[in-house]
């Protein structure tokens, strides 16, 4: 044990602490937790790691890394909060490059100054590095795209130690596999990353939110799809959706006058109710209260939004759990909340509500993964269900990894 | 079994039409639209159905046989180069639009589906498939997914990365299996941004579902004459720098203008230096406004002539002059390279003052033409074959441009692909180490190195059993042909 922990901290100047119950990922205890400064500390501590084959989970600011199945065991807690420093922000090119650990908030600060913008907003605004990791995307994904199209390099460490990169700085590049790609939303399975390129956009000069009433699911879909369809541009199309209350909200970007004009017309196809703001309605860009715990994220083709609305609707009445829910109807992304029932109750209601709705998810075209839940709820429960292609899926993984050192257990299909 | 033994089994599985062995026939298919690449393959297929295909591939799998696919053999890398040695899947025959699905944004189609076709399918459902190589009009969608291509208004709507959501996909094994859908985020890894842009080294695409865009309310387009580059790159830099995001910024420098005039006489302003055309598109009330802010910006870095195009047909002469550039050069020039690097667009004035210098010290004419918005450049390097060395000369200009695109941060393809043409290049940008890594998801899909072998990658590779797996050494590892990976 001294002599991993040497090896440890020989590769990170010494950055190597015992992990405490903070340090737990998914309520799997670890032994260490290490911060390394650069991609080439990284690359000494894998290498360490890999000769006395730790298992490794990397880890940002650590606000997603329940997410996914729970690891079989955690040796080595990777901290990239040190790589959080700004390589370059070339701002004529709307280009950023930097360290994997630099947070969301202090980024948009830097660019602040610039008057520019990353277009990646989950609700849970850890680091840069964990966003990729995970993939997870807010309001702003259905102007900006989602965080693999913004992604536009990447270097990172392999479970074996080798250091690596794909991609470049600028925008428009096809030399290569496009690894970032591959590397978005495995949720640090693939290798640990130590530093992102982004492509970047303006501020725009002016912002209006339009709010309106909508609570049927029929009524609900007319509305987004009409939205969706109209030639209004919007920068993000909204759905908040509890038992008490729903409403829709959408974000008008661009010049003043645009905007007033844009805004003006939203608000007509939004019909009686919907009103004009300088500032988001407060729900904006969260995630859907969960009292239980348990946080679903739920995809659908955008024309089929109503018939996922019945199906959760059907889904909560059939085991008596209470949905709360915000999506991004135009993109065809949404996470639930759920509610009412807690102890045993509360594991088999939400088995019994993943179920339903999975059986019914090729009528709204999506998938079902329960992201977040208390290990008694997690126990026994399929958090990705099913996967299409795994065979590949597995191949690459025994490729990249194949002692299954990283996150093992963490990812679909037990990858 | 080599290749040509295969056209007797598929002759019976497929079809005795689909499958081609005569020479002559073959000869058809020995380039792509890098034409002076040229191998004939051993044997054509042209399927006509994912059967068809995942039929082909699991013979040519059964007995180590490679295979290449092709579209409609536009693609200016050399990524549907056939091998002598293998098997040449044609897919034109696929190109069935399966269905445009307006309400959820998405079309999905058959890989020989020529790109512009999509568009005009769709475009009465107020919609359209946003990504527009110059080729559209030829094109197919399945080439684009393999090479993932650009196009003049990738800059605001991205590559066609960004509108593939969904493929049915042939493995070098000869599986079919579906990778996404219409909606998003399907569970996994995202295998469909590996597969979409690995030039056809990791499978054939059968099926493809695609985002389709809605139709803007408004276009408007200008061309703007300025008496230099420099002054047209200061204009780009202040339009992109004021906020805006046009759907477009094109440039061509004076070479190219005589070209594109001699050639299609799209009646461009008389002793521009250089022209660009800056399209806007989106709600109307956004453009009229922007589109004001762009004549300004032009006109206060040196623009002598601004025309506005007045209606669609005018906008199709401003842009027909661009898109029918790399053919117009013929016009000046015997023979020509099209290069596809890409720089930071804050790079711009140095790299093409650098370029015009190599030109000069080379004694080589260099044309340029670009997407200014992104940096992309396309210089055309002119020389004469028939005069000796001049090919030779040609081309070390064509490499150094690459490398000063290298330098700058930037890539050595931008749209193209990498294909059998700058290989080579590959490792001036990537390091052995990138290199192993992508290799690793190469030996994840195709082990055995069957699909589109000698793209992309520089050095032949062979996939390791994974560790733990291991039975001895590759022969060719052994004879000291290959190293093993």
């Amino acid at each position: 044990m001294a002599a991993i922990l040497d090896a440890l901290k020989a590769a990170t100047d010494g950055h190597v602490a015992d992990a405490t119950a903070e340090d737990h990922v998914a309520g799997v205890p670890a032994q260490w937790v290490a911060s390394p400064g650069s991609t080439a500390e990284t690359s000494a501590l894998l290498t360490a790691a890999a000769a006395h084959g730790l298992t490794v989970v990397a880890r940002g600011a650590g606000t997603k890394l329940a997410w996914g199945a729970a690891p079989e065991s955690v040796d080595l807690v990777v901290d990239t909060t040190r790589m959080s420093h700004v390589v370059e922000h070339a701002a004529g090119d709307l280009v950023v490059v930097a360290g994997a650990g630099r947070s969301l908030d202090d980024l948009e600060r830097d660019l602040a100054s610039a008057d520019q913008r990353l277009g990646i907003d989950p609700p849970r605004r850890g680091t840069l590095g964990g966003a990729v990791a995970t993939g997870a995307t807010g309001p702003g994904r259905l102007f900006h795209g989602a965080v693999r199209d913004l992604l536009i390099g990447v270097r990172f460490v392999r479970a074996d130690g080798v250091a690596a990169h794909a991609g470049g700085k600028v925008v428009k590049n096809v030399a290569g596999y496009d690894l970032g790609k591959l590397l978005t939303g495995s949720f640090g399975t693939l290798g640990v990353i130590t530093e992102v390129a982004f492509r970047l956009h303006p501020n725009p000069a002016a912002q209006r939110w339009v709010t309106g009433p909508a609570s049927e699911p029929s009524r609900i879909q007319q509305l987004a799809s009409a939205l969706a369809h109209s030639q209004l541009a919007l920068s993000a199309v909204e759905l908040d959706r509890s038992a008490d209350d729903s409403s829709v909200a959408v974000l008008v970007e661009g010049t003043g006058p645009g905007v007033e004009h844009r805004a003006a017309e939203a608000t007509r196809l939004m019909g009686e109710g919907s009103h004009e703001t300088d500032t988001p309605p407060d729900w904006w860009g969260t995630e859907p209260a969960s009292p239980s715990g348990v946080l679903v994220k739920v995809t659908h083709e955008i024309a089929r939004l109503g018939t996922l609305l019945e199906a959760l609707d059907a889904a909560a009445a059939t085991t008596g759990l209470r949905v709360a829910l915000r999506g991004s109807p135009a993109v065809g992304t949404a996470l639930v909340g759920l509610a009412g029932l807690d102890g045993d109750d509360l594991a088999a209601a939400v088995h019994g509500f993943v179920a339903h709705l999975r059986a019914g998810a090729a009528a709204f075209g999506g998938s079902v993964v329960v992201l977040e839940a208390p290990p008694e709820v997690r126990d026994g429960l399929d958090v990705w269900g099913p996967v299409e292609a795994l065979d590949l899926m597995r191949a690459v993984k025994d490729r990249f990894d194949p002692e299954r050192r990283l996150a093992p257990g963490r990812f679909v299909g037990g990858i | 079994m080599d290749a040509l033994g295969l056209a007797g089994p598929l002759r019976a599985a497929l079809g005795t039409h689909k499958i081609l062995t005569d020479h002559q026939e073959l000869r058809t298919y020995e380039c792509d639209g890098l034409a002076h690449y040229k191998v004939t393959p051993a044997l054509v297929v042209l399927a006509e159905s994912t059967e068809d295909v995942a039929a082909t591939v699991r013979a040519c799998a059964e007995h180590g046989i490679p295979f290449v696919a092709r579209g409609s053999g536009t693609g200016l890398s050399g990524g549907a180069l056939p091998r002598a040695d293998g098997v040449l899947i044609v897919m034109s025959r696929m190109r069935r639009i399966l269905e445009i699905d307006a309400a959820n944004q998405r079309a999905v189609v058959e890989p020989g589906v020529i790109n512009l076709q999509l568009t005009r399918e769709a475009q009465p459902t107020g919609y359209y498939y946003a990504p527009d190589p110059s080729s559209q009009q030829v094109c197919s969608i399945g080439g684009n997914v393999a090479e993932n291509s650009g196009g003049a208004h990738c800059l605001k709507y991205g590559f066609t990365a960004n509108h593939v959501t969904g493929v049915e996909f042939v493995t070098p094994a000869g599986e079919v299996v579906h990778i996404g859908g219409k909606a998003p985020d399907a569970p996994g890894y995202d295998l469909l941004g590996a597969v979409v842009g690995s030039e056809g080294t990791l499978g054939i695409a059968t099926q493809a579902t695609v985002r389709l865009t809605r139709s803007p309310e408004e276009v408007k387009t200008l061309l703007a004459a300025f008496p230099d580059t420099d002054q047209a790159g200061a204009a780009v830099s202040a339009i992109i720098g004021a906020g805006v995001i046009p759907a477009a910024i094109e440039m061509m420098d004076a070479l190219a203008i005589e070209a594109a005039e001699a050639a299609v006489q799209c009646g461009y302003p008389a002793g521009a230096g250089a022209v660009l055309i800056v399209e806007l598109d989106g709600p109307a009330a956004e453009v009229a406004h922007q589109f004001d802010e762009v004549e300004g910006y032009c006109r206060a870095n040196g623009a002598f002539e601004i025309r506005i195009a007045a209606d669609d047909a005018e906008r199709a002469l401003f842009w027909k002059g661009r898109k029918s550039a790399f053919a117009a050069v013929g016009r000046i020039s015997p023979d020509y390279i099209v290069q596809d690097g890409v720089i930071p667009r804050t790079s711009l004035p140095e790299v093409l003052r650098r370029i015009s210098e190599i030109s000069r010290d080379a004694g080589v004419r260099v044309a340029n033409v670009f997407h200014a918005g992104d940096g992309n450049l396309h210089p055309l390097v002119l020389f004469d074959d028939a005069n000796e060395g001049e090919a030779e000369r040609a081309e070390e200009v064509s490499g150094a441009i690459l490398d000063l695109c290298i330098q700058h941060g930037g890539s050595i393809t931008g749209e193209h692909g990498v294909g059998s043409d700058k290989a080579k290049y590959m490792p001036r940008m990537f390091s052995d180490e990138d290199l192993d890594t992508m290799q690793l998801v190469r030996c994840a899909f195709d082990p055995a190195s069957i699909s589109n072998p000698g793209k992309v990658f520089p050095t032949p590779r062979l996939c390791g059993e994974v560790p733990g797996r291991h039975k001895g050494p590759h022969p060719l590892v052994a004879a000291g042909k290959a190293e093993l990976f």
